[in-house]
């Protein structure tokens, strides 16, 4: 018999359709999967028996004509669910449970998809590996000589329950590379779409300029799927875009021929392991023979994304999380007056990266500070918006490697926040500027780790995105070697 | 510019997060070590550049003026740390 959860989102709703296995079978596989994987600590909340019970109705209501039916589907923890704990990953919401519903889970939950648990993430997705969250380190299912892996960050606890098979997709949030960083450190898909492509409405806020929800899947067509679902304008967030949209999985094709690809010479950074050069290479080759147009490009203002990032991202992070007050959601501690009460409670509930996030980020709108810093890095965001319009010009997608290097060992970089923030140094461009971006599986390097390809795309063109995807996936054929090594 | 102790109590106090006197010695480190990094930024010149807040070029545009009744009172309240019939309880601010 098939093993369910080996297929693909898109083939094992086709299976539900089709009636070659139930909702429940299918539900219950995942289940069973999920109970013997708690050594990768992925979820934070699990909620197998009302997923069980939630199947059982759809099978009995005979109606399977949703998009994601029967679909057991685990969410980032970041998501608010209506009932159930939601966390951020963070001690200060341990004990939060939402009376609403986020638009896009809303969206999931409307096509029969079932919530399967909450999975681990960076506290309030501050961190590249996982290792900032309350709730301990979530495992990758890659090792190496076998010594476990960071799964990448801050979407971490997806990208592990994608690869390892213990939901049939996932969504996650991208700020700075939250996605699609964890979806190459897993060898899994993973799609930041264009800023304002779906609501922010319920997500806990990080950086709320930057941050966007998007798939993590198994393969491109499964976040075609996922991504025809989850987007859409939403009158209760203010920036997501009143564009129409056809279907992205209906559209998908394999064809590359006159696209035209540029490759940004200013990604090639200083002590780039040859692997993730060759694989650079590999990309453009594929492409290259599959008819596209390869063009040298220029990004001059590359190098400056990293640090405006980390002006921005703090600053609205600091604004966002004065919430967590101890007033009427989350923990509190004691104080002898209502600030000391205020002083504790976050002392108290927030980890070490993310009270230093909120420091920085004070400290850079403090007065006489706002200027020279926050100010700057708007200005310079500009800029790198700007390299990206003037490239636009010449080019339809851009191709660079999603990640400097490979998955890395736990405390690798934990000492050092500027060798960790070096993780997103490929990926927090598209944030700034606001571009849809994928990270795509290529290949395995000689350790037997995913190695994987990023593409940008034009604001709201994530159809070429995912056409170019799609593409160099038919031809790589990457195939999961996740070994169960945990059970 | 770099940041010391006297700084890191100022910006605690702005942020209402109480630091140790071990977490500030550890702050001194990073935070100067996070701005020397963003201070890159010097480099450019950036006189005639427009600040960006947002990438987003949506509009505001008008909901339609309709009343939604939600009354979630006593569900949201559940989440609070202390409360009194229908009120949020805090320490007392008033002498």
């Amino acid at each position: 018999m098939t093993d369910l959860t080996k297929l693909t989102l898109v083939e094992s709703i086709k299976h539900v359709k089709d009636k070659k296995c139930s909702a429940a079978e299918l539900v219950s596989a995942y289940v069973k999967r999920i109970e013997k994987s708690d050594k990768l600590n992925c979820f934070n909340t699990k909620d197998l028996e009302n997923a069980v019970s939630k199947a059982k109705k759809i099978d009995a209501s005979k109606k399977l004509d949703k998009a994601l039916v029967g679909a057991p589907i685990a969410v980032k923890d970041l998501f608010c669910t209506k009932g159930i704990k939601t966390t951020a990953s963070s001690k200060i919401l341990s004990n939060f449970i939402p009376t609403y519903e986020s638009t896009v889970t809303e969206k999931l939950w409307n096509e029969d998809a079932i919530l399967i648990g909450k999975l681990n993430s960076d506290e309030f997705a501050m961190g590249s590996s996982n290792e900032t969250s309350n709730f301990g380190n979530v495992l990758n299912p890659y090792r190496l000589n076998n010594e476990n892996l960071v799964p990448g960050g801050s979407s971490g606890g997806c990208a592990s329950a994608v690869a390892a098979d213990l939901t049939s997709a996932t969504v996650g949030t991208d700020t700075g590379g939250s996605i699609r960083q964890p979806a190459a450190f897993t060898g899994i898909v993973g799609l930041k779409p264009t800023y304002g492509r779906c609501s922010r409405w319920g997500i806990v806020a990080f950086a709320s300029s930057l941050d966007q929800a998007g798939p993590m899947t198994k393969d491109v067509k499964d976040a075609a799927l996922m991504l025809d679902v989850i987007s859409g304008y939403d009158e209760k967030d203010s920036t997501s875009a009143n564009k129409p949209k056809s279907s992205f999985l209906n559209s998908i094709k394999n064809n590359v021929k006159g696209l035209r690809v540029g490759v940004p010479k200013e990604y090639r950074v200083d002590n780039m392991p040859k692997e993730v050069d060759d694989l650079w290479q590999e990309g453009i080759k594929i492409l290259k023979e599959n008819g596209a147009v390869i063009k040298d490009i220029s990004l001059p203002h590359t190098k400056y994304a990293l640090p405006t990032y980390y002006i921005i991202a703090p600053a609205e992070a600091s604004s966002n999380l004065a919430r967590y007050d101890g007033v009427r959601y989350g923990i509190r501690a004691e104080g002898k007056d209502l600030t000391e009460m205020y002083e504790n409670t976050r002392s108290k509930g927030f980890g070490k990266e993310v009270k230093r996030r909120i420091m920085i980020g004070t400290y850079v709108l403090s007065s006489g500070y706002y200027d020279a810093y926050y100010l700057k890095a708007q200005k310079v965001r500009n800029l790198i918006k700007m390299d990206f319009d003037n490239a636009y010009k010449d080019v339809d997608v851009i191709l660079t490697p999603t990640t400097p290097t490979p998955a890395f060992k736990f405390g690798a970089n934990t000492d050092d926040p500027i060798a960790m923030y070096l993780n997103d140094i490929f990926t927090v461009t598209a944030n700034l500027a606001g571009l849809p971006a994928i990270s795509l599986p290529i290949k395995y390097n000689k350790d037997g780790l995913p190695l994987s390809l990023q593409l940008f795309g034009k604001s709201f063109d994530e159809q070429t995105l995912l056409n170019t995807a799609y593409s160099i996936e038919q031809q790589v054929n990457f195939k999961s070697q996740v070994k169960d090594w945990w059970m | 510019m770099s940041i010391n102790k006297d700084t890191i109590k100022k910006i605690s106090k702005l942020a209402r997060i109480s630091v140790t006197n071990e977490e500030t010695d550890r702050l001194v480190k990073d935070l100067n070590s996070i701005l020397k990094f963003v201070e890159q930024l010097k480099e450019l010149n950036t006189d005639k550049i427009t600040p960006i807040a947002s990438v987003s070029d949506q509009v505001l545009t008008m909901n339609k003026d309709e009343i939604k009744k939600i009354n979630e009172k006593e569900e949201i309240l559940k989440n609070a740390p202390e409360k009194n019939s229908n009120y949020y309880i805090v320490p007392k601010v008033i002498e």
